[in-house]
C-alpha cells in the first residue's frame, strides 16, 4: 500500500523543478513549459486527496478538470501571445521582450 | 515492497528525470517530448489512484493537444533552435535556491500534518467513480456553475488565441 505522503512528496518536487524552469529559462516558450509542470504536479495531488480522504466525493475531480481547462485556455492564449510576439520582434527571449508598445 | 510500490517508485524516478530534462535540456523540440514522458507519467499514477477517467484526458487532453500545440509554437519560432548562448539566466543559480527552499518548504510543512502517512481507505465496491463525475459536473447541487464558467473561459480564450496569432493578409513582412 502507498501512503499519501509519496504522491504529496513526489508533487511538491515536480512543482519546484517547474518553478525551476519558469524562473531560471530565458525562452519563453520553455517558461511555459515550466508551467505546464507545476499544474500538473497540483492535478496529482488533488487527485490523490480525493483517493486518500473520500472517494465518494467528487469534488477533488472536478477540481482537477477545471485545472485541465484552465491549463489549456492558459496554453492557448500564451503560446499565440509568444508567436504574435516572435512576428513582430523576432525573438522569444524573454529579457528581450521588453517594451510595452512598438 | 509490493509491487504497487515498485510501480510507483518507477514511474516516479521517470518522471523526476523527464521533469529535470524539460527545465534543462538545449533543444526546445527535446524539452516538450521530455514534458511528454512527464504528462504521461501522471497519467499512470491517476490509473493507480483508481481514477481513470482522469488518466484517459490527461493523455487525450494534455498529451493529445497541449503538448503537440507546445511543439507546433516551438516549430513556428524556429530561428531560436539554432541558438546557441546560454538557455538559462546568469541568475539561474537564485532560482535553483529559490526551488529549494520552495521544496524544503512544502516538505517541512506536510512533516506537521497528521494525515501524511494515512493509507488509503477501501474503494466502495460498487461505486462507479466516472458516472459520480458526470453527475457532479452538471448537478445544480454540486459543480455546474464553475463547469459552465470553465467552458466560457475556454471559449474566450480559443477567441483571444485566433485573435492574437493571426496574421492579417498584406502584413506580412
Amino acid at each position: 500500500m502507498i501512503p499519501l505522503s509519496w504522491y504529496l512528496i513526489l508533487s511538491a518536487a515536480l512543482f519546484s523543478i517547474g518553478l525551476f524552469g519558469v524562473l531560471a529559462r530565458k525562452n519563453a516558450i520553455a517558461i511555459l513549459l515550466g508551467v505546464e509542470l507545476m499544474m500538473n504536479a497540483v492535478n496529482i495531488n488533488l487527485v490523490s486527496f480525493w483517493r486518500y480522504l473520500d472517494p465518494t466525493r467528487m469534488d477533488g475531480q472536478v477540481f482537477a478538470v477545471i485545472v485541465f481547462a484552465v491549463a489549456a485556455a492558459e496554453v492557448a492564449v500564451g503560446l499565440a501571445l509568444v508567436i504574435s510576439v516572435y512576428r513582430r520582434r523576432k525573438t522569444v527571449i524573454a529579457d528581450e521582450i521588453d517594451l510595452m508598445k512598438w | 515492497m509490493t509491487a504497487e510500490q515498485i510501480l510507483f517508485l518507477v514511474t516516479a524516478a521517470v518522471m523526476l528525470v523527464a521533469a529535470v530534462s524539460v527545465v534543462t535540456t538545449r533543444n526546445l523540440i527535446h524539452a516538450a517530448l521530455w514534458l511528454i514522458v512527464t504528462l504521461f507519467g501522471a497519467a499512470v499514477l491517476f490509473a493507480m489512484l483508481r481514477a481513470g477517467f482522469m488518466a484517459v484526458i490527461q493523455v487525450v487532453v494534455y498529451i493529445g493537444a497541449i503538448a503537440i500545440l507546445f511543439i507546433f509554437a516551438v516549430m513556428l519560432t524556429r530561428r531560436e533552435l539554432r541558438d546557441r548562448g546560454p538557455q538559462l539566466n546568469p541568475g539561474w543559480w537564485l532560482a535553483a535556491i529559490l526551488a529549494l527552499l520552495m521544496f524544503s518548504g512544502l516538505v517541512l510543512v506536510l512533516g506537521g500534518w497528521q494525515g501524511l502517512w494515512a493509507a488509503a481507505p477501501a474503494y466502495p465496491s460498487e461505486f462507479d467513480s466516472v458516472q459520480a463525475l458526470g453527475q457532479a459536473l452538471v448537478s445544480p447541487e454540486a459543480f455546474v456553475l464553475p463547469f459552465e464558467v470553465a467552458s466560457v473561459l475556454l471559449l474566450a480564450a480559443l477567441i483571444g488565441a485566433v485573435y492574437i496569432a493571426f496574421q492579417r493578409k498584406g502584413k506580412e513582412e
